[in-house]
């Protein structure tokens, strides 16, 4: 085996210094049977990166429901796939790019919309969706958030979204939902997930699984630079960046006009039917591309850097092998049929280069000007690294009195001050300052942009379905109890997804964590995942796919557990999509409650003081975060989703909402105040509510976030209708006021008057909050 | 009678202007590549939104030049009907077969959003079909919609009557507080001295079902064919 001449003799300390243990390096001997060569270290620490070994996490994610029948791909490939009638599939998949929108935020953003973007038209399915799940710090000085601070929150909330806009709006996909929140911890790392959506024939899916001894290896796209080599998933390390020019920024910088034009070359390439798989370079750029292929094919791959397209001169095999330069995939294709797929690249006027070819015998061969430089097993190192059993430690119990909790207010209290700081809240306000700044209309099937429905609704044209998307975590929650927290994102995204009249089917997960090494941090990664499979196998939305992202950390300090999950559902008739605005004056409110059956914790004070701590309100009004999240029952919150699709299918209602952060006042204002949103032209509607639950303070009530429940709306005649249905499926309805003319909002509690406002003055804080808070003019 | 959507690389509204007349207005229509020298015997084209080139440089500065052009300016020349919508608007500026250009919007961010527009003028194979005065919602999306141009210009598109779409409120009452991007005189869109070419920031193919909020922008379309029938009857 011959090394390049140039190349540094690899010793145990420089595998040390790759992130490799000596147990890791011990096994990469072992492999090979002799020791690496320093490209070859180079290949081995990157693929074996907790970022593409999921090292630390493979023995958890076991645990997860990843089977369904509708599931035609589950995780394991660039995306997962599901099956949504009518010869189709739904490729979709969410992702992080949490460190590099930190360094970057604009470029950190964007790149990371391209990659998720890639790993969708990698499987062959345009994209027609993307969504954004944001986390950042406190964007107001206030109680432990400095202005210094804030206004740095400011800043990387504003790269970061005119990143998303940048890259989705140029490429010409629409971002149609996501979510923002805001903590303390996310200040010095704030959290980026993206998730897409494509559409592609069942039949036509592609697979990033490298067949055919002989067959040509092409490199298509942008050439191959310095960016990124050091980049989220390796270390950097002097030793070798000391002989090159200068050390380039890590984050690499994106190109979605490049990515356009990837993706109609590559949906054209594919139609030849030329074209046998294909994998995009993210991670690990040519290194992980060419062994993945490889050993998913059970297959060896031989390729010479000679022929990769270079931005640069002079790099080393080490450099090409680790570079994450962006927009670029590698793809097999029929021999004898190359030049086909040539052509169309051609035509695109990209880059296009035959680098090497599909080989027996599962070896991964590296030449530069065809001297041998790496010579690696595929498989051993694709999918035999090394695997982690890490330590867990529950935290020390958190010991609260009842002195720690949220103290109710007296009854009769007005609570219409509280109700506006509570709307003006960046948490709770309208993120329109955020959602116009992305194209949400191109390729014309949004049914439902941002804030038009609980969920992302889009059609799929020349069938009569709709897909509907909603991402959800609540961090606060996941920290309060890691394993009820992820089990009520689950249950949100799905509720969302139900309320906007489709049938959740299938789930994508981005689990942001802290330090693996941290007993603590395992045990709250552990706890999730027992609560996202319980919810997933008990909602009928099976996970196929998403990433992991550890080390979400600064000095020693990690970020609030925060799994992120998004839900797909379906929508048989795309007329059936329920809206969050009310629409007619006269109209019943009717309170849908899943919980029914299990009453019997509600009227217990100290109970509710403790679950209504970790509200949003406490948060926000008395800077009281304690607690346990509510107490969750999936059984009910099935029968809340269910009766939702079926209300939807009967066409009764003329809105549904559920309610979620805020809890009941949030929703029910919510349903007036985008009633003037989307309808311009429509004088405000208000609502007219009466509530009454003997001895239960009016603020857990009116706030308090228990799951299972929704608002609808609909005409006054329908309203046997809609309580028939809500028995039969076994849930509580409850007509509690009607939507009103008169533009004032009005809330009665226990026969005394709590909220008393005209909506345009809590429509105020609810839509100017962000822009407040951001101090835009 | 048939349409042709040009397609330059980074184009991506070149799809839903292709469905709103195939499938919404069941008109005859192909997609013509960038690079095409001819025109494939189309009626009236269109120039359709996007980020033509990545917009690099300045928009719609690169794609004048693509080899399309010369047979889209031929054309145009020749009385042919050309419609540019958000790029494509701004491609026409750029190779001059509209005064003018559109620059960064007065916000400096991207806008996306339903915006209203009134039809000030109906003399023109763009808005035969609608109502003078009448109010159109269609969404806008765009960086650069600012239109600008020197006062003699300005003095010029007035007087002759080119002005075709003006911002305004839903109501019509007040043009200014309906301007999202600061564009002179409220212009959403303006043609040219012959009324053969025309060119919009909003997105009227964008706004051609109740489906997706509003079906207004089908008017524009409507009057392309309208015209496009009108010219085939008066040759027959």
């Amino acid at each position: 085996m011959a090394t390049a001449s140039t190349e540094i003799k690899v010793t145990p300390e420089i595998a040390a210094e790759h992130g490799l243990s000596a147990a890791e390096y011990a096994r990469v001997l072992e492999i090979l049977g002799r020791a690496p060569n320093i490209t070859e270290l180079g290949i081995f620490s990157v693929m074996w990166s907790e970022h593409c070994s999921y090292k630390s996490s493979k023995v958890h994610l076991k645990r997860l429901p990843v089977r369904g029948k509708l599931v035609v791909q589950g995780p394991g490939e660039n995306a997962g796939v599901v099956d949504i009638g009518d010869g189709l599939v739904a490729a979709f998949k969410i992702e992080s790019h949490n460190h590099p929108s930190y360094v970057e935020p604009l470029q950190g953003a964007a790149t990371g919309v391209g990659g998720i973007l890639r790993d969708i038209f990698t499987m062959g399915a345009r994209p027609i969706a993307v969504l954004d799940s944001l986390r950042f710090g406190p964007i107001t000085a206030g109680p432990g958030v400095s202005e210094e601070d804030a206004a740095r929150n400011r800043r990387i909330l504003d790269g970061v979204i005119r990143g998303i806009g940048h890259y989705g709006n140029c490429f010409g996909v629409p971002t149609v939902g996501g979510e923002v929140a805001f903590e303390p911890c996310y200040t010095p790392n704030p959290l980026v997930n993206a998730l897409a959506l494509g559409i592609a024939k069942k039949d036509e899916i592609f697979l990033a699984k490298a067949r055919g001894t002989g067959n040509p290896v092409i490199y298509v796209g942008a050439k191959t630079g310095r960016d990124g080599i050091h980049g989220a998933s390796l270390l950097a390390s002097a030793e070798f960046t000391e002989e090159s020019q200068q050390k380039r920024p890590n984050v690499q910088v994106g190109d979605p006009f490049m990515e356009k034009l990837l993706l109609e070359a590559c949906i054209e390439a594919m139609r030849t039917g030329a074209v046998v798989a294909i994998q995009d370079m993210g991670a690990a750029g040519l290194t992980c591309s060419t062994c993945e292929m490889a050993s998913r094919g059970e297959t060896g791959i031989e390729i010479d850097l000679a022929r990769v397209p270079q931005r640069e001169t002079g790099m080393t095999p080490y450099e090409i092998m680790l570079s994450e330069s962006q927009e670029r995939m590698l793809l097999v294709a029929e021999k004898g049929r190359e030049s086909e797929v040539l052509a169309v690249f051609s035509k695109w006027g990209l880059d296009a280069s035959i680098v090497g070819e599909v080989t027996a015998g599962g070896l991964l061969r590296v030449k530069d000007h065809g001297k041998l430089v790496a010579e690696i097993p595929a498989h051993p190192l694709a999918e035999e690294g090394p695997v982690y059993k890490r330590p867990l430690a529950a935290p020390a119990p958190r010991n609260e009195t009842s002195a720690d909790w949220f103290q109710f207010a007296a009854a009769g209290a007005n609570l219409t001050e509280n109700f506006k700081k509570l709307l003006a809240s960046p948490a709770i306000a309208s993120k329109r300052w955020i959602t116009e700044q992305y194209d949400t209309s191109v390729r014309t099937n949004t049914l439902a942009g941002p804030g038009a429905s609980d969920a992302a609704v889009v059609r799929i044209k020349g069938t009569p379905r709709a897909l509907a998307l909603s991402t959800d975590s609540n961090s606060r929650w996941c920290q309060l109890n890691p394993k009820l927290g992820a089990m009520h994102a689950v249950a949100e995204a799905a509720r969302n997804v139900a309320a906007s009249g489709a049938r959740p089917i299938a789930a994508t997960n981005c689990l942001n964590f802290g330090s693996p090494e941290k007993p603590e941090v395992m045990w709250q990664f552990s706890e999730s995942i027992d609560g996202l499979g319980e919810a997933c196998s008990a909602l009928g939305t099976p996970i196929t796919g998403g990433n992991v992202s550890f080390y979400n950390e600064t000095l020693g300090k990690s970020i609030y557990p925060t799994p992120t999950i998004g839900i797909l559902g379906v929508i048989d008739d795309a007329a059936n999509v329920l809206k969050i605005a009310f629409r007619e004056p006269g109209d019943a409110i009717i309170l849908l409650d899943g919980l029914s059956t299990k009453p019997a914790v509600r009227n217990d004070e100290s109970v509710l003081r403790r679950e209504f701590s970790s509200s949003e309100y406490s948060k926000t009004i008395s800077s009281i975060v304690a607690g346990d999240p509510p107490a969750i029952d999936l059984a009910a919150e099935k029968r809340l989703q269910d009766c939702l699709v079926a209300l939807a299918n009967a066409r009764t209602l003329h809105s549904a909402h559920d309610i979620g952060d805020g809890g009941l006042a949030v929703t029910l204002a919510e349903c007036c105040f985008v009633s003037v949103v989307a309808r311009l032209a429509v004088p405000v509607l208000g609502a007219n509510i009466t509530l009454n639950a003997a001895n239960t303070p009016a603020e857990s009530l009116l706030f308090g976030e228990r799951g299972a429940r929704a608002i609808v709306s609909a005409p006054a005649t329908s309203v046997a209708a809609i309580l028939d249905t809500a028995r039969q499926y076994g849930v509580a309805a409850t007509a509690i006021g009607t939507v009103t003319r008169d533009a004032s909002f009005r809330v009665a509690v226990n026969g005394q008057p709590a909220l008393d406002s005209g909506v345009d003055s809590l429509r105020d804080p609810w839509a100017n909050g962000l822009v407040r808070a951001m101090k835009i003019q | 009678m048939k349409f042709g959507v040009v397609v330059f690389p980074g184009s991506n509204c070149d799809h839903d202007a292709f469905y709103a007349i195939s499938s919404v207005l069941n008109q005859p229509v192909e997609f013509i590549w960038h690079q095409s020298e001819n025109l494939a015997g189309c009626d009236a084209v269109i120039l359709p939104g996007g980020f033509s080139y990545g917009d690099y440089l300045r928009t719609g500065a690169i794609a004048r030049f693509s080899p399309v052009m010369k047979s889209v300016e031929k054309f145009a020349n020749a009385g042919g009907l050309v419609l540019g919508i958000c790029n494509g608007f701004q491609i026409l500026c750029e190779a001059g077969l509209l005064p003018g250009a559109l620059i960064r919007n007065s916000g400096l961010r991207f806008i996306c959003r339903p915006v209203h527009f009134r039809v000030a003028q109906t003399d023109t194979p763009f808005t035969c079909a609608a109502q003078k005065g009448q109010i159109i919602q269609a969404p806008i999306a765009h960086s650069d919609g600012c239109y600008t141009c020197d006062p003699a210009t300005l003095a010029g598109l007035e007087s002759n009557r080119q002005v075709i779409f003006r911002y305004t409120t839903p109501d019509g009452t007040n043009d200014a507080a309906g301007n999202p991007n600061g564009a002179m005189n409220n212009i959403a869109g303006i043609c040219n001295r012959a009324r053969n070419v025309a060119g919009l920031m909003p997105h009227p193919e964008r706004a051609v079902e109740a489906a997706l909020d509003s079906a207004d922008g089908l008017v524009i379309f409507r009057s392309l064919v309208e015209t496009l029938l009108g010219a085939a009857k008066a040759t027959a």
